[in-house]
């Protein structure tokens, strides 16, 4: 197999000159436009606010003399309680909702993949139908609030964790790993549902665990609209609502930057300050990316496997 | 088949009502020899039936006039008068026309890029530089959409944004690019394609890998070119995923993603930033009018589901794939 692909590469390499120097040069368009966006905001978040500003900083950041790199945003940032509590509340939705959604999740995608679920039909249905029609946003609203979820961190733990679209990766996934010949001789030595499942198809799925868990946290992390639409109470915020209140609605200038002497100097601060905020947010997200990156295109793998 | 069991369990049914015990039908037997099955899909099922099923028998509320006291059920029937005052208002065309606009734009835009960066990709001859793109074109896909919003604003601030910047150079703006009602659509797809194509191609990628390399080796035997073995190879093999996709685009074609467009809406480009999703959130939540925020969600719910049925019914009739 990788002598063929070895081939096939050799292949592409040998002939049409003019095509390859297309390629290549579009392929490090692509890099650049794909990089410099987040490239610059990071750097950005290294500078002086001046020079970001005035437009002076591209390429590396610039500061006045004698200074490398400026950390006075990240200060600004960590000395931010609400960005601090927005963090916790944000860390502990997300922990919580990853747990139960990855535990409906791989149960329900198991329990659907085996062929001697009767009435897997219909229940496959009652799943899918989901995905394509709703209730709306009033009518949800209503059912939250006559559970008495309104404003409560359970709404948030709640809302989003289960995904009918990752029961499915993780049906398909039981389904071609999980062979009926498996659990057949399992069960000829005795060995009922319960016990097969947590014995040997529990150590035999951590990729896709691992998968799931990616896709969950990853949504509980950036979800907005469930706080938006369900709490009021700022104590209970996640970072993506007080996100949006500094990066979108500019709220920081009030709040944060008081101890400024003038009104422009404080929103010359406020706008860098931005900068810094966008990494201390995304910074979980980005650090874990690099060694977990085969993981979330395995998950688009598995997903795209038919039925 | 169905109809003969399906009796049969009726008259067993009956029988075991008589004679208790006995385990009766094969049916049974399976279903309650499998009992820890339908436990494991408990836990799932109960977050569906709450926060999906039990919403819908909110939706009549859209053909009845609700007030709190009333509660859903005893509220009085007015027909379809919230779909009509909809219908007639002066915004359902604007709200369609901006939501039409926008998706069709996206999906017009968005959906072949993928496809292109795919090949691009798998041609490449830099193969470390291939990797290293696509691992870096993935990555956009996990900034939060506010994350996203606020970086927009940022580079494309009037004041100090770094495109304006750029732009004074060659003697060009400042453009208030967020206030311009006529930018919003090129800014929102634009910047989704920024965030998602690489993320999208992921898929592509995956089938051309898979083409068989036998198919390529005759093509180059027969002395085809690199261009006439992606258009005769490459594009027939993607092609079934792409109409999947192309389907699932299209069924949720009303369905514009609700927060990005929210964040980005400011009060000078409103006029072509308020999309039906929007509205129905502004006119049920900050308005409180439930019912008719319910009618024109219903609507659209409907519209979105009847292009989903009709667009499968085509791609099944004329390539073989579809979604069911």
């Amino acid at each position: 197999m990788k002598l063929i692909k070895k081939e096939k590469t050799n292949l592409i390499s040998t002939s049409d000159p003019i095509f390859n120097l297309v390629t290549n040069i579009l392929l490090i368009l692509i890099l650049i436009i794909a990089i410099y966006p987040l490239y610059f905001v990071v750097i950005a978040s290294l500078s002086d606010p001046d020079a970001v500003n005035s437009g002076s900083m591209l390429l590396y950041p610039v500061n006045p003399k004698g200074k490398l790199l400026n950390f006075e945003g990240y200060q600004r940032v960590f000395k931010n309680h609400r960005i601090w509590l927005g963090y916790y509340n944000t860390i502990s939705y997300t922990f919580f909702g990853t747990l139960i959604g990855l535990i409906a999740t791989i149960l329900a995608g198991y329990s659907l993949s085996r062929k001697d679920l009767m009435g897997k039909k219909i229940i496959t249905t009652i799943f899918v139908f989901t995905m394509y029609f709703s209730g709306g946003l009033i009518p949800r609203y209503m059912v939250v609030d006559q559970l008495g979820l309104m404003n409560t961190p359970l709404i948030m733990i709640l809302l989003g964790s289960v995904s009918v679209y990752n029961i499915i990766i993780a049906k398909s996934f039981f389904q071609n790993t999980i062979p009926q010949e498996l659990q057949d001789a399992a069960f000829i030595d005795g060995c009922g549902n319960g016990f097969f499942f947590l014995k040997v198809v529990i150590p035999l799925s951590k990729s896709i665990i691992a998968v799931l868990a990616l896709y969950y946290a990853v949504g509980h992390w950036n979800s907005f609209f469930t706080a938006l639409i369900y709490l009021n109470n700022e104590k209970l915020y996640p970072l993506q609502l007080i996100l949006r209140d500094i990066l979108i609605a500019s709220q920081m200038l009030v709040s944060d930057v008081t101890d400024m002497e003038s009104i422009g100097d404080a929103q010359r601060i406020a706008e860098s300050l931005k900068y810094a905020v966008i990494i201390v947010s995304t910074l979980p997200v980005l650090i874990m990316y690099p060694f977990l990156q085969r993981y979330f295109v395995k998950g688009v793998m598995i997903g795209s496997v038919k039925g | 088949m169905n109809t003969n069991t399906n009796q049969l369990q009726k008259t067993t049914s009956s029988i075991s009502v008589s004679m208790e015990k006995k385990p009766s039908t094969t049916i049974w037997k399976k279903i309650s020899r499998n009992y820890v099955l339908y436990l494991f899909l408990l836990p799932a099922l109960v977050y569906l039936i709450i926060f999906d099923y039990w919403p819908m028998y909110g939706i009549q509320i859209s053909f009845k006039d609700f007030s709190a006291i009333n509660g859903i059920w005893n509220s009085p029937w007015v027909g379809f008068k919230h779909f009509t005052t909809f219908f007639q208002s002066y915004r359902f065309w604007t709200l369609m026309k901006n939501t039409l606009v926008l998706s069709g734009y996206q999906l017009i835009a968005g959906f072949p890029i993928p496809i292109i960066l795919a090949i691009i990709l798998n041609y490449s001859t830099m193969k470390k530089i291939s990797k290293f793109a696509q691992t870096a074109t993935y990555a956009p896909h996990f900034i939060s959409t506010v994350v996203m919003v606020g970086m927009l604003i940022l580079f494309l601030s009037p004041s100090n944004g770094v495109i304006n910047k750029l732009l004074s150079y060659i003697n060009l703006g400042p453009y208030f690019f967020m206030g311009e009602e006529s930018y919003f659509k090129h800014i929102y797809v634009w910047s989704g394609i920024w965030q998602n194509a690489g993320w999208n191609s992921i898929i592509y990628i995956a089938v051309l890998t898979n083409v068989s390399p036998e198919l390529h080796e005759a093509a180059v035997v027969d002395g085809a070119s690199k261009l006439k073995r992606i258009w005769h190879i490459d594009i027939p093999a993607l092609l079934p995923t792409a109409i999947i996709l192309l389907i699932m685009q299209l069924g949720r074609i009303m369905n514009i993603g609700f927060e990005k467009v929210l964040l980005m809406q400011n009060n000078l480009n409103l006029n072509t930033a308020e999309v039906i999703s929007t509205y129905t959130y502004k006119v049920g939540l900050l308005n409180a009018q439930y019912s008719y925020s319910t009618a024109i969600g219903l609507f659209n719910n409907i519209i979105n589901f009847t292009l989903l049925i009709i667009v499968n019914k085509i791609a099944r009739r004329i390539s073989d794939t579809s979604l069911w």
